[in-house]
Order: structure tokens, then C-alpha cells, then sequence
């Protein structure tokens, strides 16, 4: 059945909450309320939004299934109050994902606060003390914007303080708003006003009863609508005293919703659990509520002095796991992964125990299996588990001083894992990673760093005696390295199960290239949650079906990858150039550039980068996927991203004040013609007789369809018979001085969460860095696009005039053009950067690349070459054919 | 009391399946339209480039746009789309076209209407249908382009509000047969569109059908907003819709999870209309009409739309193997119509 058939009221935030009749009440939080709440006005008053919607994340945490936002107060700009705040709400996915209640007796508030919520509100409230025709027109706006309202028993004459008036005009509300203004009956919430007891007046005896019966009334005779109401009103008379207030809170709410309330504003924690209220106190309570006798209120009043406490309101709910029995302890502070108290629970656990090893092996391992299975089946998530590991690393320094004092040898691993950055390559995030949550799962870690050579992998492994081992690369050439290991280890007849991982490998290189060289188990795993599983699988006993399988699931892909692969078509190389993109050259001038020659950059103040950076591969690094900003707010990671986004600005913020990180840049844009169709000779001047270097551009062989083009990056620069003026730009930037110490600080305080951190913001700010400079060499250094306004977004979308094509990547993988570029810019005598023997940059937060201006060019993709471009090429590069394909490999069409 | 619709796409649809256009914007690249074309004579002189602005295309190049859907009506589609998807002030300040905003949209609905009417003449069996497209502006109502300043908007409720309803007015001057609140990832500009067409109809007295269609960008099944499909679904409710649905982002396969949870939940009629699957590594959709019919196949017997067609990528060839598709299925059913269509008899 749908919910528009069984007309039940649905609301909606960035989730749904429907109220069937098996819901349980409804809470509506009202601590976001200027009137009601004087830490929340002062808040808003000073502008304190960062605080004011840390109020409104706790009622969420805490339980409200609603919140009530109410900017009512004469010294504030209401609109722009309830304005600012919502949208503030909005970008705040733990909070917006609950419906929000627009609380005001404004109308211009109300609508300002519905104008901004996409969700679908409740209006709190309209009613018909201005009378029928705004009341009318107020109903029907509202019905447009898709909210459901709230409407007070109130009219003309005043507010409903008795039983009949309430009914009275609920009616009467009921009948305009469905027969005239079409409103959907759900979609109606009455407030009958719940008024204070025990007040000492008389009049004031039945105000509890009388609402209890007209919520009964209401749901009984007005069909589908809801009832409810601020229940803090009904102890008004007891403030100060919160064991009576949150007893008499709970007590009337049993009542009422027993009567029909469905919804109500409360503070859940000030709210006592109904069987929990001491029988004697509820009775006097009851008695008040229910006006069971004469001097109900004298007596309540009487009692009230015994009970007089602050209830449960101090902070109950943060730290009560601190008083549960030590081993929960330990456990909720490594899940939680909380550092704060692990050394005083890991001392007490320490003097429980015979031999302090027995922590580890005991309450330690313990919590960590709890984590595994966590994160195992997907309920905790990589930064999580990175941050347990920080808290079980520090409890472990913290014992091993007693351990080694008594001698009482290791602890027993479940197995050693090498692990390695091959040969040539210097990025290790994903390896580090890797490497922190194995540890967690107790497994031993020979981690040898990056730029290993085989012979240091192989003698460690025999040496050690590790159980796997386990090789990451990013760049290219390091696929090769893995291809020539593998060989080795076969060569030596080793039987290791080797694990490939790293952004360029992937499983077809792994099932074609690398499997085919070393005959046992070989696979390929490129996250972490998948390495322990494999790991656990590989070192269980009876690992010989495990191993047949994989075996077996690679050959078969192999075979599927090979046969796939022969369908296409390539076009011989000639052929290919002559299906050039052409571009006309005689209706197109290039721009002349503003600087000449080569330029330095010493010491980018790092603040300037922030806005450039993009964030979504920095989520991809910590195995969470998806697209920033959405990826805050997704469904399954978004509570993760948001808490590693928190703690990456936090380090970020550091990184900036305390200029720990080095940026530097080195660039320059000379004159350049192609010749030859593939060839981009760059000239000394602009008399383009002396060539100072020569970028060799690979062109796409497979052939297209229609009437595409075979392109290569040349054909984006003026051919030299063309006459036409071009030039090219290249450049190099890095922030990745001043890494490898920081890193390393992290990890001599066991932090090797912000040990990774740094590395990945490392990354990330030269990324921003090469957007930064492109879009300076865009609008000013060559000043091809001065008119120029983009946002980081567009930045990212890659909407710029010109391209900025690296090395090494997909337009131009040919990494060898890197050597080009540091000889035209002289890279490393000018800002340090190294090229390693594989050209992977060191340090490894450095990007390099070329510039290129005509509005047509775009990022493309090489796609695989056929063998009569390599030879050509390596007669152009003036190489061994041998040693062409060994640079190209990934490239080569089979 | 005996209800009598309004328009007949309110009996049509009770019958059968009802076939949506495809790609609009695919099919204009083939004319590979130069800069003069698209400014034609009438924009000869204009002070900025207008290669790209499609809509325009209704003015400069109207012969073209009825090819488009006399193509698409020739496969099948008993729906096509005016070709207004960025015919608002707020898209069209990029060309800074904004006083063209209503002869843009009259000029397509009334170029898609004459198209329309030749091939209900011809089949008057099969009445053939224009919803205006009503796209989603290049701006968001409830979320900050500005990654440090999280509450300030790029533009109002009511600006989208004003915006709208001037699009809107338009399109019904040219003649159009429903309105269509499409791509929709940000449903708080939805709603402004919406209440616009709710203030049209109220000033105008009139009825007109209204189809909405969210986007559901990712695998985290949410719209760009972050709504849940059930959250969207809630949101956009609260009028008499002739249908709900999904459009664009997600190939055909990838939508077919969040509309059978949006199917199962309401009552208004469903809507689909995805991309040819999702975007290969250059930004192309290559997934066949064949393919695409065998995941469209996959709707129809579970009963899950009512409409259903093409967004990015999609050809003539898609509608025509989704058309035949359609044919062999019963539509989806509900219970009980909404829709304030309606006249005393």
C-alpha cells in the first residue's frame, strides 16, 4: 500500500519519516528555540553558527526525529535569522537528514524559512486568530511549498483553555482547511496548548486532563489528523527541579499519547523513562495530571522539596561507558578509537594480569577482534580503523617497557607480511594503509619503504621467513618492476603468495602480465578491507582450494581479457597520421605569451592553494568512494567522510599556519612548432631556428568511427609549415618538502593516521597547486584566457580554456617526456624535484607537465599503440627497441 | 460525482505505456552546427558566442528541431520534449538571452506542437503529445557553490520561483500539452518550479498535467541534494502530479533499483527516462539500443512505469526498440488517480 493512499502524514528531510499508526510518538527537538532556550539565543545573537548547530547535531544524536527552529525574539532579524540558520542546516547532512519545524508567529518568517528548505517541513503555526481569510491564504501558500502546519487552538476570541473551546475550534479549523483550502487532512497537526499545572490556581487544576481528552476527541472525530504539542509547559511551575520536571514530562506524555498525541516537543533528555519514576513520585505526579484529588498540588509541591536533584540532565550519555567493566572499556576506546583513556584502562588491565604480554594477547587482541569483525563486515569504515590502530599502537609502547623488563618474549603474530614500494617508485599511501590495518588484525609487518630493489625484496623475505609479500606501485613503469619480481621469485622457486596493489595496477595486468611469470598464487587487491580477507584465506591451513581458485579465476580472465583484446582494429601508423586532427591553422593565432623563458616560484604560501584543492581522490585514498562534497552526506560513508574531512582540516590548518610544507614551482613557455606531424621541437627564441628540445607525442591507432579524429597532443600545437607562431609550456610543482618528517613525527608517536593524512593532503595540495598555476599561466604568465571566471568546481570539471596533459598519464603515458621537461626547465638545480630511474618524481607530491593553449585541444586518451609506431618511436627517441617497449609495455596493443 | 479528464493523456495513459523522446542535444551535434548557424540572421550581430546554446537553436535552426522530433515520433514516441531544457532567465544569462526567454519557449512548443498535431492527423489512434521541458537552471536552491561559505546560495526561491513561471507562461502560449520538471538534483528548486505552475494555473484557471523527474547522481542512490528516493518522492508530493520519476545520470540498469522503490511507494504514475548507460572514459554513452531495450524490458515486467524513454545518448533507434518494448507490456497500475483534473459532468 502507499503512503498517499493510507493518508499518513510523511515528511521528509534528506530521509523520509512517515507516521503510520504503528510509529511510536514522535520527538520533535526544541533546543534550536530562541524563546525556549537562552544558550541558543545567545548564540544566535552573537552569530556563534558553528556552536548553534552543534545544538541542533545533538538533539539529532540524541534522538529527535524532528527539529523545531524558532528565531521569535525582538532584538533579531528574524527572516534573516531563520534564513541564515537553515541553510546553514542544510549543509549539515547529520542534521537535515531529519525533517525540520519551522517554528514562528511571523508569517514573513515562516515563508522565508520554507523558501529554503527542500525538504517537506511542518509549520509551526498557523491558526485562526487574524481570522478565516488569512488563515485561508496562509494554509493554501503553505500547501504550495509542500509542508504539513501545524494549527493552534486559537481564534478571534483567543486561545482554547477549556476542554469544549479546544474542540470547538480544532473543528472548525479542520472544516476550512479541507473543504475549502483542499488540504490533505494528514497533513494537519492540531496543538490543543498543554498549560501549566500546579500552578496554585484553580483554574489551572484541569489543564492536563483537558487536553488528554481533546486529543482524544480530535482523533476520534477529525479524520487523519495529528495531535501535538510543547510539552515542557506542563511542569512550568517546577523549574529548577528537574527529578519532578522530567518525572511529570514523562508521566503526562504516557497519558497523552495514550489519548492520541502522535507528536511532541520535548528535550529528550530531560525525559525520564516512565517505569523508571519511583512510584511514590509518579503517584504524586498522576495525581496533579489527572486532578485526582483536592490537594494534589500542595502535596506534589510538599514531595517535590524530598526529590529535589538535577535528574539526569549532567551529561549521562558521554561518558558511561567510562563505568563499565574494563575490558568494555578497552574495546569501546579502540573501536571508537579513542586515545584519551587507553593508558589508565591498559595500567589497570596490566595489574590484573600475571605477565604484562597478557594484555596484549588478552583484553588488547580482544578489542581488535571486534574491530576486525567491524570493519569486516562493512560497518566500520578505513579512517576508523586506521584511528583503532593509533589507540592500539600507543597502548602497546605503553606495556612494552614491561614486557622487555620481564623478558617475557613476543607476542605470537598470525603471520609476517612484507611489504614494499617496487623499485623506481616512491608513493606509499595505499601501501601504508595496508600495512596500519593488517597490523590491526594482528599480523606481523616488514615494511621496507619505497624505491625497494628486487634483490632487498627477496633476500628480506628469505631472511625474515614472511608468509606473503605484498608490492604497491603507482606510476607505470612500476608494473614492470612487478612483472621482473615475479620472474625472480619463480627464478628461485620461492612459494610466497604475492599481492599487487597501487593506483595503475589492476587486475587485467595482474591475471596477464604478472600471474603468467611466477607459478603460484599470485593476486591482485586494491583496498584494504580485501587484504585481510585474502591474507586471513592465504595463511588459514587448508589455503590449497583458496589458491586452486584464484589460480584458476585468473586464468580464466586471462583467457577472456586475451580473446576481448584481438577484436579491435588498429589503423598502421601512417594511416593513423594522416587521420590527424586537423585544425585550421590559417584562422587561428595563438596568444603571444606575457613571460618568456623559465620562471621560479620559492614558497607558495600554502593558504592560497586551499580553495584550489579537489577532494574526492583524497576520499578515494581512504577507500571511501564517492564525490565530494556529496560524498559527506552519502548514505553509507558519508558519517566517515565527515569525521576524516574534520580531522583533515584540523592537520591541513596546521600544515598552513605552521609552513610545514615546502611549495615550490618551476615553469616556463617557449616557442614551438610541430614538425613531422608527431614531433614538437621547442626553439631557443622566437627565430625558431635553434631547437632546445624536442616533445615526442604518441599518437591513437585505433580506429575510429565516423569522422573522429586518430589525435595526438601535437596536432594541438601549429605545424612549422603552418608559419603560424605557436608555443608550449611546461612545468613542474611540489609540495612534498617537508613530508617525510612531518610523517615521520606522526608515526614516532604511533599516529599513523595522521601519518597517512599528511601524505594524502600532501597530494592534494600539489594537485591544487598545478590547478593553481595553470589557471596563473591561463590568465597571467601567458595570458591566453584573461577573461577567465571559474569556481573550484568548474576547476575540477576541467571547463578551463587549454590543457595542462602529465606525463605518465592517460593523454601521453610516455614517461620518458618527463626527462625532456627537466632538461628544458632544469627542474632539479632550480626547486629539487629528482626523477627516480623509473621517473617517478620525488619528492612524490609533485606534479609535471606540459601547457598547451589552442581553445580546441581537451584531455584524450592514448589508447594501445601497435608495434610499427614503437619502432618509429624509438628511432625518434633514439633508443633500443627493446628498451622502448619496456617504457611503453602498458600501451602495447597485443 | 463522474470526473471527465481534461486531456486525453490522462485516458491514453490508462490504456498503454506511453513512449518519451529521446536525446535532444546528441541529435543536434550531428548537424554540426557552426557559430553563423546558430546565430542565423536574427542573432547575426550578437556580442557573444552562441555556439552551444541549443535552445536558441528553436529560433535559428526551427527546421532542425522538428526533424528532431518528427524522428522521434516516427520511432514511436507518443511524447516529445519542446526544446527548452535551458529556457530560463537564470540558464540563459550565460548568453545574457535573458529578455528571449519567452519567444525561445513559445517557439518551441509551438514548433513541437505543429510536429505533434501532422502525426496525430496522420494516426489519430495514437494521439501524440508535447511536454514542456522545464530543466533545473545552472543553479541550486538549497546547496553553496562556495565550499567556505556553506549558507550563502547562488540564488532564491523566489528568483527560480519568477523564473519558472515566466518559462512556464511561455510554453503554454505555444501550446503545450504538459509540463515537465525534469533532471531534477536539487529538489528545493523543483518545488519553486512547481509552485509556479501551481500559481499559473490558479491566475489562469486552467489544468495541465505536470510530470517531475529527479536524478539520482550516484550509486549512493540520492539526489545531488542528498534526498533518498522516498525523501524526494515526500517532497514533491504534496500536488497533483500526472507522474513521478527518475531521468538522466544513471543508465537504464544502474535507475532500475530506485524506481522500483519509487513505484512501490506512490500513487501518482511512474516516469523514466535514463541515459544510454552510464559514460564510457571519454564522456560518450555507448550502450546500443538493444542493450538498452533489454534493461528497459526489465521495468516492464516488473511493472514499474508508466512513461518511459531517453535521456543523454539516446537515438531514434533507442525509442524505436524502447517504443516496441513498450508495446508488448500493460502499463503499471494504481488505485487511485490524483489529480485535481477534474470536472463536474
Amino acid at each position: 500500500m502507499k503512503n498517499n493512499d493510507n493518508k499518513y502524514l510523511t515528511l521528509s528531510g534528506l530521509e523520509p519519516l512517515i507516521v503510520t499508526p504503528e510509529s511510536n510518538f514522535i520527538n520533535v527537538g526544541e533546543r534550536t528555540n530562541v524563546t525556549g532556550s537562552r544558550k541558543f539565543l545567545r548564540l544566535i545573537k552573537e552569530e556563534k553558527f558553528e556552536e548553534a548547530l552543534s545544538v541542533a547535531r545533538s538533539q539529532v544524536e540524541g534522538g529527535a526525529q524532528i527539529i523545531d527552529i524558532n528565531m521569535d525574539e525582538g532584538m533579531l532579524d528574524g527572516v534573516k535569522m531563520m534564513t541564515t540558520f537553515l541553510n546553514l542546516i542544510a549543509s549539515e547532512p547529520d542534521i537535515s537528514k531529519v525533517p525540520i519545524m519551522i517554528d514562528s508567529s511571523k508569517w514573513e518568517i515562516i515563508e522565508a524559512g520554507l523558501q529554503v528548505v527542500q525538504g517537506k517541513c511542518v509549520v509551526n503555526s498557523i491558526s485562526l486568530k487574524e481570522g478565516e481569510e488569512t488563515f485561508i491564504e496562509h494554509a493554501k501558500r503553505i500547501k504550495w511549498y509542500g509542508a504539513a502546519v501545524i494549527v493552534m487552538a486559537f481564534d478571534e476570541v483567543g486561545q482554547a483553555d477549556n476542554y469544549e473551546r479546544r474542540i470547538e475550534i480544532c473543528e472548525r479549523s479542520y472544516r476550512i482547511l479541507v473543504d475549502k483550502v483542499n488540504f490533505p487532512p494528514q497533513d494537519i497537526i492540531f496543538d490543543p496548548n498543554i498549560f501549566p499545572v500546579a500552578t496554585g490556581m484553580e483554574e489551572h487544576k484541569l489543564n492536563a486532563l483537558d487536553f488528554f481528552r481533546a486529543t482524544k476527541w480530535i482523533r476520534e472525530n477529525l479524520p487523519y489528523a495529528h495531535v501535538s504539542g510543547g510539552v515542557s509547559n506542563v511542569s512550568f511551575s517546577f523549574r529548577g527541579n528537574n527529578t519532578v520536571r522530567e518525572a511529570m514530562h514523562s508521566a503526562f506524555l504516557f497519558h497523552a499519547i495514550r489519548n492520541g498525541m502522535t507528536m511532541g516537543i520535548v528535550n529528550p533528555q530531560m525525559l525520564e523513562v516512565y517505569d523508571d519514576i519511583p512510584k511514590d513520585l509518579l503517584e504524586h505526579v498522576e495525581d496533579v495530571l489527572l486532578n485526582r484529588r483536592d490537594d494534589a498540588t500542595e502535596r506534589l509541591l510538599d514531595f517535590a522539596e524530598t526529590v529535589k536533584g538535577n535528574g539526569k540532565v549532567a551529561d549521562k550519555q558521554n561518558l558511561a561507558w567510562r563505568e563499565t567493566p574494563l575490558q568494555e572499556r578497552i574495546t569501546h576506546s579502540l573501536v571508537k578509537g579513542i586515545d584519551e583513556y587507553i593508558t589508565e584502562d591498559v595500567e589497570e588491565a596490566r595489574l590484573s594480569v600475571d605477565k604484562p604480554i597478557q594484555v596484549i594477547e588478552g583484553h588488547l587482541m580482544a578489542g581488535m577482534n571486534v574491530v576486525g569483525d567491524l570493519f569486516g563486515s562493512g560497518k566500520m569504515f578505513l579512517p576508523q580503523v586506521v584511528k583503532s590502530a593509533r589507540v592500539m599502537k600507543k597502548a602497546v609502547a605503553y606495556l612494552l617497557p614491561f614486557i622487555e623488563a620481564e623478558k617475557d618474549g613476543k607476542v605470537e603474530a598470525a603471520g609476517k607480511i612484507l611489504l614494499a614500494t617496487v623499485k623506481g617508485d616512491v608513493h606509499d599511501i595505499g601501501k601504508n594503509i595496508v600495512g596500519v590495518v593488517l597490523g590491526c588484525n594482528n599480523y606481523e609487518i616488514v615494511d621496507l619503504g619505497v624505491m625497494v630493489p628486487p634483490e632487498k625484496i627477496i633476500e628480506t623475505a628469505a631472511k625474515e621467513e614472511v608468509d606473503i609479500i605484498g608490492l604497491s606501485g603507482l606510476i607505470t613503469p612500476s608494473l614492470d618492476e612487478m612483472v621482473y619480481l615475479a620472474g625472480e621469485m619463480e627464478k628461485r622457486e620461492m612459494d610466497i603468495p604475492l599481492l599487487i596493489g597501487g593506483a595503475t595496477t589492476s587486475r587485467a595486468h595482474t591475471a596477464v602480465k604478472i600471474a603468467p611469470s611466477y607459478s603460484k598464487s599470485v593476486m591482485h587487491v586494491n583496498d584494504a578491507s580485501r587484504a585481510v580477507t585474502v591474507v586471513g584465506n592465504l595463511l588459514q591451513e587448508e589455503n590449497q582450494s583458496f589458491k586452486k581458485e584464484i589460480r584458476e579465476e585468473y586464468e580464466k580472465f586471462r583467457e577472456q581479457f586475451l580473446t576481448r583484446g584481438k577484436q579491435k582494429e588498429y589503423l598502421p601508423i601512417a594511416a593513423a597520421r594522416k587521420n590527424k586532427l586537423q585544425l585550421n591553422w590559417s584562422e587561428y593565432q595563438p596568444e603571444k605569451p606575457n613571460q618568456r623563458g623559465v620562471h621560479v616560484i620559492e614558497n607558495l604560501d600554502l593558504k592560497v592553494l586551499e580553495d584550489y584543492i579537489d577532494w574526492s581522490p583524497f576520499f578515494r585514498s581512504w577507500d571511501l568512494h564517492g564525490r565530494y562534497p556529496q560524498i559527506l552526506t552519502d548514505e553509507v560513508v558519508g558519517e566517515q567522510a565527515t569525521i576524516l574531512f574534520k580531522d583533515a582540516k584540523i592537520l591541513l590548518k596546521r600544515i598552513v599556519d605552521e609552513k610545514l610544507l615546502k611549495a615550490k614551482a618551476v615553469y616556463g613557455i617557449f616557442p614551438a612548432n610541430t614538425v613531422n606531424d608527431d614531433d614538437i621541437q621547442v626553439y631557443e627564441d622566437n627565430n625558431r631556428e635553434q631547437v632546445s628540445g624536442t616533445f615526442l607525442s604518441l599518437r591513437q591507432q585505433l580506429k575510429k568511427h565516423q569522422n573522429k579524429s586518430n589525435i595526438g597532443l601535437s596536432d594541438y600545437i601549429a605545424p612549422k609549415e603552418s608559419g603560424v607562431e605557436d608555443y608550449i609550456g611546461c612545468f613542474c610543482v611540489t609540495t612534498g618538502f617537508g613530508t617525510e618528517k612531518l610523517a615521520k613525527e606522526f608515526e614516532e608517536n604511533h599516529d599513523d593516521y595522521n601519518a597517512i593524512m599528511v601524505k594524502a593532503l600532501a597530494d592534494r595540495f600539489a594537485e591544487a597547486f598545478a590547478e593553481y598555476l595553470h589557471e596563473k599561466i591561463r590568465k597571467e604568465y601567458w595570458g591566453y584566457a584573461n577573461n577567465e571566471v571559474l569556481n573550484n568546481e568548474e576547476l575540477i570539471k576541467e571547463s578551463y580554456k587549454g590543457i595542462r596533459p602529465a606525463p605518465g598519464y592517460p593523454a601521453c603515458p610516455d614517461h620518458l617526456e618527463k626527462n625532456t621537461i627537466w632538461e628544458l626547465l632544469n627542474v632539479e638545480e632550480r626547486i629539487g624535484v629528482k626523477l627516480t630511474e623509473s621517473l617517478a618524481m620525488w619528492p612524490a607530491a609533485s606534479v609535471s607537465g606540459y601547457y598547451i593553449s589552442h581553445p580546441e585541444s581537451k584531455y584524450f586518451g592514448l589508447g594501445k599503440i601497435k608495434e610499427d609506431q614503437l619502432k618509429d618511436y624509438a628511432v625518434r627517441r633514439g633508443i633500443p627497441l627493446d628498451e622502448a617497449r619496456k617504457w611503453l609495455n602498458p600501451n602495447l596493443a597485443d | 460525482m463522474t470526473r471527465i479528464r481534461m486531456n486525453t493523456v490522462w485516458q491514453e495513459i490508462e490504456k498503454r505505456i506511453l513512449v518519451l523522446d529521446g536525446a535532444m542535444g546528441t541529435m543536434l551535434q550531428e548537424y554540426k552546427f557552426t557559430e553563423e548557424d546558430f546565430r542565423g540572421e536574427q542573432f547575426k550581430d550578437y556580442h557573444l558566442s552562441l555556439k552551444g546554446n541549443n535552445d536558441l537553436l528553436s529560433i535559428t535552426q526551427p527546421q532542425a528541431i522538428k526533424e528532431v522530433h518528427a524522428k522521434y515520433f516516427e520511432a514511436g514516441a507518443d511524447i516529445v520534449e519542446t526544446n527548452t531544457f535551458s529556457g530560463t532567465t537564470i540558464a540563459m544569462a550565460d548568453y545574457e538571452m535573458e529578455d528571449q526567454v519567452y519567444e525561445l519557449n513559445y517557439q518551441s512548443a509551438k514548433l513541437a506542437k505543429e510536429v505533434a498535431d501532422e502525426f496525430t492527423k496522420k494516426e489519430p489512434h495514437k494521439p501524440r503529445f508535447v511536454a514542456g521541458s522545464i530543466g533545473p537552471t545552472n543553479k541550486t536552491a538549497s546547496m553553496s557553490p562556495d565550499v567556505n561559505d556553506p549558507g550563502y546560495r547562488a540564488v532564491t526561491f523566489d528568483e527560480l520561483r519568477i523564473a519558472y513561471k515566466q518559462q512556464i507562461e511561455a510554453l503554454l502560449d505555444g501550446g503545450v500539452d504538459l509540463l515537465l520538471v525534469e533532471t531534477i538534483f536539487d529538489t528545493l528548486n523543483a518545488k519553486a518550479a512547481l509552485f509556479a505552475v501551481q500559481e499559473v494555473k490558479d491566475e489562469r484557471n486552467i489544468e495541465i498535467p505536470v510530470m517531475v523527474s529527479g536524478t539520482i547522481t550516484d550509486a549512493s542512490g540520492r539526489t545531488l541534494s542528498g534526498q533518498t528516493v522516498e525523501a524526494f518522492l515526500i517532497s514533491v508530493s504534496h500536488l497533483p502530479l500526472l507522474s513521478v520519476g527518475f531521468n538522466c545520470a544513471l543508465g537504464a540498469d544502474q535507475l532500475q533499483p530506485y524506481l522500483k522503490r519509487l513505484s512501490k511507494e506512490t500513487n501518482f504514475y511512474t516516469s523514466a527516462h535514463p541515459n544510454a548507460g552510464l559514460p564510457n572514459a571519454f564522456g560518450e554513452y555507448d550502450e546500443t539500443p538493444e542493450q538498452m531495450q533489454a534493461h528497459i524490458e526489465g521495468y516492464l515486467e516488473d511493472g514499474l512505469v508508466n512513461i518511459v524513454g531517453g535521456c543523454c545518448g539516446t537515438s531514434p533507434e533507442h525509442i524505436r526498440l524502447i517504443a516496441e518494448a513498450a508495446a508488448r507490456y500493460k502499463p503499471r497500475k494504481i488505485e487511485n488517480v490524483i489529480t485535481s483534473e477534474v470536472k463536474p459532468a
